[in-house]
């Protein structure tokens, strides 16, 4: 066995112990439901709630991949202005972390006085969470291109657009890859949030609406499905990070690839 | 000592540094780096710049590549200010400084992706034309395989031989050289200075090469200029009258020993303790 495979197995090994773990100590303690529900309660709940939850489900990773999207278009926008000279990111770089260190809850009703409740706000805070990491490693990764490599360029007479689509913005893609993977979970955070205040529709309002019914095998259904949906697209984004930044990783199967 | 009232302009000359005085920062940290200097360089002449650290000769490398500006005085490139003249300038550093994400074959492919008039038909061209062409200079350095290489896969020795190709493969009318060859071993360093020879005769750019190496300036060079520090400034500018091609064994000559150490000495005795400035 490669050491490599040896991991792989390893870490089901601990996931799959994870549960065992959690329904034993659920049996050996009797642990009422209404505490922590067994984990097979929770699957028996996913596979008869199933057709109920998922419109939820789908109303969920649709709000978070819509917020996701604008958020990578102004977080790319931002950091590209941000990032390209000297002068704009020691001047904007104060007022970003200021608009970062707001916690993200309190913007969400102020997102519900403007757009009302629904769809609208829920992408607004997917985006708004997920546009900061973004703004900051495109920026961080623009700001720190060697000069030499920028020379090399500017020997030719390449233009600042030129520099920018053939050197800046392929340094900066391990950076920004970098973010998306943390971005592409802290929008699911937003979406939960604001569906969980103000929408009738969403795993976020599911699970508000079953806590307050004490249904929690249902809440941690709920759970379940946004764990999944985030590692399954932080699985995606690094599928597609290896394929195109593997130069900064260099990775043997890339190199021969 | 050279001098632009001297030396009269000619229908050849290429370059030409007019008074250039160029200073960094400010106040009592200003430094001059170069200080009221004169050069003319003729079309396809290859000049070797050598002087001891710090005496301006990677200055004068980017005057005349216009990335940086002279404080006083005037650069001329082709007959007009740098920068205003439509001239291909290839240029390769001590550091290969090849761009990781690329293959070595797109890195030295970047330049016909930038400069005119190679940019319009570049893709149209970088499948076929231009791919054999970065194919056959890649063969010419002894890297016919490695194209679909990263950099990473590559000595040292290689990645410069590469960066050779890039500065070359726009056909540069004027060719920039600052230290390619410094940080290779004696032997890689041999070798590459007969494919520079060699490619040099071929396409007869204009050259400045910047160098350390007294041997390397009188192998390759058809003019050294020796250079002084504190201000820098060219004391001694001279004919390199060896015939081409020269060879390794060439640099054992008497008449090429005597000639190094005529430079050796002009340099060595400007070193600061007996600088008399």
């Amino acid at each position: 066995m490669t050491p490599h495979t040896r991991r792989k197995v390893w870490s089901a090994v601990l996931i799959v112990g994870f549960f065992v773990l959690w329904e034993a100590l659920c049996w050996l303690f009797n642990v009422s439901d209404i505490v922590v529900p067994k984990p097979s309660q929770i699957i028996y709940t996913l596979y008869q709630r199933g057709p109920a939850l998922w419109p939820h489900t789908l109303q969920t990773l649709y709000t978070t991949l819509v917020g996701f999207g604008f958020g990578i278009l102004i977080g790319i926008a931002l950091g590209v202005l941000i990032g390209s000279s000297r002068l704009a990111y020691d001047v904007a770089y104060p007022l970003l972390v200021g608009f970062a260190s707001i916690p993200k809850v309190a913007v969400v009703p102020i997102f519900v006085l403007w757009f009302g409740s629904g769809t609208v706000p829920a992408v607004l805070t997917a985006m708004i969470m997920c546009i900061f990491p973004i703004v900051v490693n495109v920026a961080t990764g623009l700001a720190t291109t060697e000069p030499e490599l920028e020379d090399v360029m500017r020997a030719l007479r390449a233009t600042k657009t030129d520099i920018l689509w053939n050197v800046g913005l392929p340094r900066t893609m391990p950076y920004f890859f970098a973010s998306l993977k943390v971005s592409v979970t802290l929008a699911f955070v937003g979406t939960v949030i604001s569906e969980t205040v103000a929408s009738n529709r969403g795993i976020g309002n599911v699970m508000m609406i079953a806590s307050s019914n004490f249904d929690v095998p249902l809440v941690f259904a709920g759970l379940m499905i946004l764990a999944f949906l985030g590692v399954s697209l932080y699985a995606i984004f690094s599928l597609i990070e290896s394929r195109i930044t593997g130069w900064a990783h260099r990775k043997d199967e890339f190199a021969m690839g | 000592m050279t001098s632009a009232t001297e030396l009269p302009r000619t229908e050849d000359t290429f370059v030409e540094l007019e008074n250039v005085t160029l200073t960094y920062g400010r106040g009592d940290k200003q430094v001059t780096a170069l200080g009221l200097t004169n050069l003319r360089v003729n079309q396809g002449d290859f000049v070797a710049l050598v002087g001891p650290s710090g005496c301006g000769k990677s200055t004068i490398l980017k005057l005349v590549t216009g990335l940086i500006t002279a404080t006083e005085g005037f650069v001329y490139v082709a007959g007009r200010e740098v920068g205003a003249a439509p001239v291909r300038v290839g240029m390769a550093f001590q550091n290969p400084t090849m761009l990781p994400w690329l293959t070595v074959r797109d890195n030295v492919m970047m330049p016909l992706k930038i400069v005119p008039p190679f940019r319009q038909e570049y893709q149209s061209k970088k499948k076929t034309e231009f791919r054999d062409r970065a194919d056959a200079l890649l063969k010419e350095v002894g890297l016919a395989n490695f194209g679909d290489k990263h950099p990473w896969q590559l000595s040292g020795g290689m990645l410069q031989r590469a960066s050779l190709c890039r500065a070359l493969i726009h056909e540069p009318q004027l060719l920039m050289l600052d230290e390619p060859f410094g940080a290779l071993d004696q032997f890689t360093r041999e070798e590459l200075w007969a494919v520079m020879q060699e490619l040099w005769m071929k396409l007869k750019p204009t050259v400045l090469l910047v160098t350390h190496d007294l041997k390397e300036a009188g192998y390759l060079a058809t003019r050294i200029c020796v250079m002084r520090t504190r201000p820098g400034q060219i004391v001694d500018d001279a004919q390199v009258p060896f015939p081409r091609p020269r060879t390794i064994d060439m640099s054992y000559t008497p008449e090429f020993v005597s000639m190094t150490q005529r430079l050796r000495e002009m340099i060595v005795s400007q070193r600061p303790v007996k600088e008399t400035v």
